[in-house]
């Protein structure tokens, strides 16, 4: 093959990866804008492989063609065969699976750079630190997220503690590029150390706050794939890895914003803190109870019912029973639709994936801003597993950690029904005054076995 | 100062696409509206395991007698895989649920 042929092939792929974010960012051109950079991906890792043909031993090539023939086969079928409900958790796997692969990719040019390039040196340990900073780092999260690491750990003084590291590790790694310490064993201290520090770094982050934490590791892999770009002057991995490192930083931003929390509170952990001093973890009064057969019967004789899906919806796994409550309303004549809070779920987007998997119409997942007006004119607000996204106390108490966070007005209905499991507090730890309010009721219960009994007495009633 | 300059100089057109990127980046994914934050995400997931390259790249360079660098080059490459065809597929399934309204 002509080896001028492959620059033209990076090329293709820098744009099938910018036009692929572009087009990614507009629900009708979304697939497609994946299918093309995909394309361009396979394109440039097709042309790679056979840059060099005729000079590299056979065996190579075995290694190279069975493990991606292996990675292939088990990426494919982990990615079709997850449920939806813990999708993120594998986008935050992924990303370590990036993120390790840069940080082995320096612990191998390493030995060979300093003996030939050690002015590339930094370049190497660069790429190699954040790649497997974002790699256990990701690994945190994914534990976090399904469940197996339950609570934020925190060291004592853990922010003094993270931040030496973090200088160490710089000063280190800083280190071994001037003193030209060129000893393997620094190389894989400084390894050792990258990855103890994205334990750290993570591990003391609450579960509320780990969308924005993997959209940030995220940046971090890109930021990764670039250095590599740099280090082997090779165009595609560097505006792969750029774009991604910036366009990620902005979606982390984007997130921060919807949820009202400066990234340095999330990073460096200001909730919890302030919040159990703040409102406590005391009840304010009585809550009332609703059984499902006289919901049922409310329900049926609403005009307007929305529906405010959370994180309990989607640990229940209720979005098919859920969509099948909207089917049933709908066939009596009550309009139903969905109010979707930016940072509802675990992720950015997770609700409208989930409720989209049970077949629920585009057009009825409304964004805060469309459906807050809304409120007043509706009769039932059933809150299925959310808490924090419709805590008055956002709008009204200034000592609420989550003051001035954007929430959904459902207190403007004319009855609002929560369902949850318990009474426990939310992710931000803090009782919820809504739940105590004249006009709520509460309808305890997993939400997939509660909703279930719903739609069973709305069958019933005919 | 003299080295800052002389670094520049050598690596102007890394440089320049590194800037000229971030702004791209940005650009590209302003006002996303919050329904595709999540699949946005992971497409830009699946985009950096462009890193996949550096790793072939390395093991096209090892000998075939290195057996450490093969090794790692090999773990690397799977991963690497791992991150590009997980990171695609996933998204294509995401989006592919938001395509069934009527």
């Amino acid at each position: 093959m002509n080896i001028d042929l492959i620059h033209i092939i990076y090329l293709f792929g820098s744009v099938t990866f910018i036009l692929g974010l572009k087009m990614l960012s507009n629900p009708k051109t979304a697939r497609n804008g994946n299918l093309l950079a995909a394309a361009g991906m396979t394109a440039a890792i097709v042309g790679t492989i056979f840059l060099k043909e005729n000079e590299v031993s056979p065996i190579i090539y075995y290694l190279i063609f069975g493990a991606i023939l292996v990675g292939t086969v088990v990426g494919w079928l982990t990615a079709k065969r997850v449920q939806m409900t813990k999708m993120p958790e594998l986008v935050s796997l992924f990303n370590g699976m990036g993120g390790a692969c840069a940080g082995l990719i320096g612990l191998i040019e390493f030995p060979k750079v300093a003996a030939h390039h050690p002015e590339k040196l930094g370049i190497v340990l660069a790429g190699m630190i954040i790649g497997s900073v974002s790699f256990s780092g990701s690994m945190i999260a994914w534990a976090k997220l399904n469940g197996t690491l339950r609570n934020a750990i925190r060291l004592p003084k853990y922010n003094i503690v993270n931040t030496l590291v973090l200088i160490g590790l710089v000063a280190y790694a800083v280190f071994i590029v001037v003193a030209g310490a060129y000893d393997p064993m620094h190389l894989y201290l400084l390894f050792t150390i990258a990855i103890v520090y994205g334990v750290l770094f993570v591990i003391p982050i609450g579960g509320a706050d780990m969308p924005v934490v993997i959209s940030l590791l995220n940046s971090f892999t890109g930021l990764a794939a670039a250095f590599g770009g740099f280090l082997y002057d090779n165009q595609v991995m560097l505006t792969g890895g750029i774009l991604v490192g910036s366009a990620g930083t902005l979606l982390t931003l984007v997130m921060c914003k919807a949820m009202n929390r400066p990234l340095y509170s999330v990073v460096f952990g200001a909730f919890g803190e302030t919040a159990t001093a703040a409102s406590g973890g005391e009840s304010q009064g009585s809550v009332r109870e609703v059984s499902s057969s006289d919901l049922a019967v409310q329900m049926n004789y609403s005009s307007k019912v929305l529906i405010v899906p959370g994180y309990g919806l989607a640990v229940a796994q209720a979005q098919h029973v859920v969509k099948e409550l909207e089917t049933l309303l709908e066939e009596r004549g009550v309009e139903v639709a969905y109010a979707i809070h930016p940072v509802a779920g675990r992720m950015p987007g997770h609700m409208n994936v989930l409720l989209a998997e049970s077949n629920v119409d585009y057009d009825k997942l409304k964004e805060m801003e469309d459906v807050n007006p809304e409120f007043a004119q509706t009769d039932v607000v059933l809150v299925v597993g959310a808490n924090d996204v419709v805590n008055p106390a956002a709008k009204t108490d200034p000592t609420s950690p989550i003051f001035g966070m954007p929430i959904l007005e459902v207190e403007n209905a004319k009855s609002v029904v929560v369902n949850k499991r318990s009474m426990n507090a939310g992710y931000a730890g803090i009782q919820n005054e809504l739940f105590f309010r004249d006009k709520t009721s509460m309808l305890f219960g997993d939400a997939k076995k509660v909703l279930g009994e719903l739609v069973n007495e709305l069958k019933n009633l005919d | 100062m003299e080295d800052l300059i002389a670094y520049f100089t050598n690596n102007k057109e890394i440089i320049f696409i590194v800037i000229l990127m971030v702004f791209v980046g940005v650009e590209v994914i302003g006002n996303v509206p919050a329904v595709l934050h999540t699949p946005l995400m992971s497409g830009a997931n699946a985009i950096h395991g462009v890193v996949i390259i550096g790793a072939i790249l390395v093991m096209l360079d090892s000998s075939p007698d290195n057996y450490l660098a093969l090794s790692l080059g090999t773990l690397a490459v799977f991963l690497g895989t791992l991150n590009v065809v997980g990171g695609f597929v996933v998204t294509d399934r995401m989006l592919d649920m938001f395509k069934k309204k009527k």
